[in-house]
């Protein structure tokens, strides 16, 4: 089942047959991937598919990769990871990678070194403080003081800075009060209409993902077992039983 | 009590090169969590490639800033070429590499400019600071210098781009390279600011102690054990640890051990403070999770 969606326009990234692995464990085995331009995608599957691996092979991050990687029809697979960064790929860590002893201020302004030019910075980080007030509040702070919600508002508010064409997110609800997951996805959502940003979501929570993205692939142990539009996926009866627990 | 404030005011002045030392000690640790033990023969080095030039007859503050130049330029090729390649290395190979950096600068030192202790000039006038018998004008130079290389380090850290930059990569790589800045750049870039400031700190404390191949052998245990005082992993601790351990040295030298036993003050510090306070004065401590 290939997307509907892809058929939309030229893909922002294209994915063919890649592999990844730790040292000696492989851990994806030939993924194919088309991420339109302007969509939200959703990377599903259990603990241990592959998903952070996947984001991770992309960026080029603590993994030996092989395959193809185009972005924007740029072919991107030799590029090392910050060159990757530079070229508008935002990249929200699986733990958030938070600049522990640095202040928000200055975790945000981090963000900013993926792009050429330093015009707009201060009206971008205005932009973000708009999106999540608890920021602003919090400019001074060291980072490591922030709550995990915090955190995560300040990782999504970094990868931001960079203006990226495409936003990886990995587990952005993980560890967090049901009410503030809602509040990042509110915004996610905005980040993607608002601002067109093309966004590849890994998440565990089948249903939250689903709710945001447009499309979807389903991970099993490193390989893509099922991929669709969001609705499709939602009524797929083995989705259901197996990740939406109905 | 005049002898006591002579021997204070000396003591701030060598305390002003060990602070130097430990500064650049730490901008190495801070970046790579490892101690360049041959940051002093390095600082050696420069001074000898300074004298060098002073003796091609280039005015002292040319040679100085060529030296300066030079030295940030080695001591970022040294990362580049042999620090670098190391970098999944265990704790251990990495401590051996920094011991053959030691020896062979020693040695290059040696084999280029020979063993005979030469005198080294001062920038500062010859004689006493306005007529005060308590201090030369070269330690109160030597002291200026390193307070104002501070503070140019400080504001280079705090206020700028790329101190930031640096100030990330060194705490975490991994989302560093996320937001675009090339840790390994950033690695290079410190360890030549290191061997700037050790180039600046050599030729400092060689118009005191002379210029030989021996020259910073002492002086990097002591800036060891003053950024050890005031936490390995914080600039502004090194700087204060430096000028206590040279206050120290120098008042226990005189009125305690005697001055032959000077250096095992140094030592005597640094395992104290190991055992009292492993963080240091303004350190943080390091708590790992089991």
């Amino acid at each position: 089942m290939k997307p509907q969606a892809a058929a939309a326009g030229a893909p922002l990234l294209q994915v063919r047959g890649l592999h990844a692995r730790y040292g000696n464990t492989p851990v994806l085995h030939g993924l194919d991937l088309d991420l339109p331009q302007g969509q939200v995608t959703a990377l599903l599957g259990a603990n241990g598919a592959g998903k952070t691996t996947t984001l991770r092979a992309l960026c080029r991050l603590q993994v030996q990769t092989a395959g193809q990687v185009r972005l924007g029809g740029q072919a991107i697979e030799g590029c090392s990871t910050e060159q990757i960064a530079r070229l508008g790929v935002g990249h929200v860590p699986d733990g958030r990678g938070t600049f522990m002893g640095l202040s928000t201020e200055e975790n945000l302004r981090l963000g900013s070194h993926a792009r050429a030019s330093q015009q707009g910075a201060e009206a971008d980080m205005a932009r973000i403080y708009g999106y999540f007030p608890r920021l602003r509040e919090r400019a001074r702070q060291q980072a490591g003081t922030l709550s995990g919600g915090e955190q995560q508002m300040l990782a999504i508010g970094r990868a931001l800075m960079g203006r990226p064409r495409l936003l990886l997110l990995d587990e952005p609800s993980f560890g967090l009060a049901p009410l503030v997951v809602k509040d990042i996805f509110s915004i996610m959502r905005r980040i993607n209409q608002e601002e067109g940003v093309t966004i590849l979501l890994v998440e565990q929570n089948a249903r939250l993902a689903l709710a945001l993205a447009h499309q979807a692939y389903l991970l099993e142990t490193g390989r893509v077992v099922l991929s669709g539009t969001a609705a499709e996926l939602r009524s797929n009866p083995a989705v259901q039983r197996a990740y939406l627990g109905e | 009590m005049n002898e006591f404030l002579h021997q204070l005011l000396a003591g701030l002045a060598t305390g002003g090169i060990y602070a130097s030392v430990a500064l650049a000690l730490v901008m190495i640790y801070q970046a790579t969590h490892h101690i360049n033990f041959a940051q002093g023969e390095m600082a050696m080095f420069s001074t000898f490639v300074a004298w060098a030039l002073i003796d091609a007859g280039l005015p002292y503050w040319g040679a100085f800033a060529l030296t300066v130049l030079l030295s940030f330029g080695v001591a970022a090729a040294v990362e580049f070429i042999v620090i670098r390649p190391m970098h999944r290395a265990p704790e251990l190979s990495v401590v051996v590499v920094f011991i053959g950096l030691l020896v062979i600068f020693h040695s290059l030192a040696g084999w280029l400019f020979g063993y005979t202790i030469k005198s080294f000039p001062s920038p500062f006038p010859r004689d006493a600071w306005y007529g005060s018998t308590l201090m030369s004008a070269h330690e109160v130079g030597a002291i200026v210098v390193a307070l104002l290389m501070v503070a140019l380090l400080f504001g280079l850290f705090r206020f700028t781009r790329v101190g930031l930059a640096l100030r990330a990569a060194a705490q975490n790589p991994v989302s560093s390279r996320l937001v675009g800045i090339s840790v390994g750049r950033m690695l290079m870039l410190g360890w030549g600011l290191a061997g700037a400031i050790g180039a600046v700190a050599g030729m400092m404390v060689a118009p005191v102690v002379f210029l030989d191949p021996n020259m910073m052998t002492g002086v990097l245990l002591y800036a060891f054990a003053g950024a050890l005082i005031g936490g390995i992993d914080n600039p502004v601790g090194a700087v204060l640890g430096g000028f206590i351990v040279g206050v120290l040295e120098n008042l226990i030298g005189t009125y305690v051990v005697g001055t032959e036993l000077k250096l095992s003050v140094a030592l005597a510090l640094i395992i104290g403070v190991l055992i009292v306070r492993p963080q240091g004065l303004l350190g943080r401590r390091l708590v790992t999770r089991v």
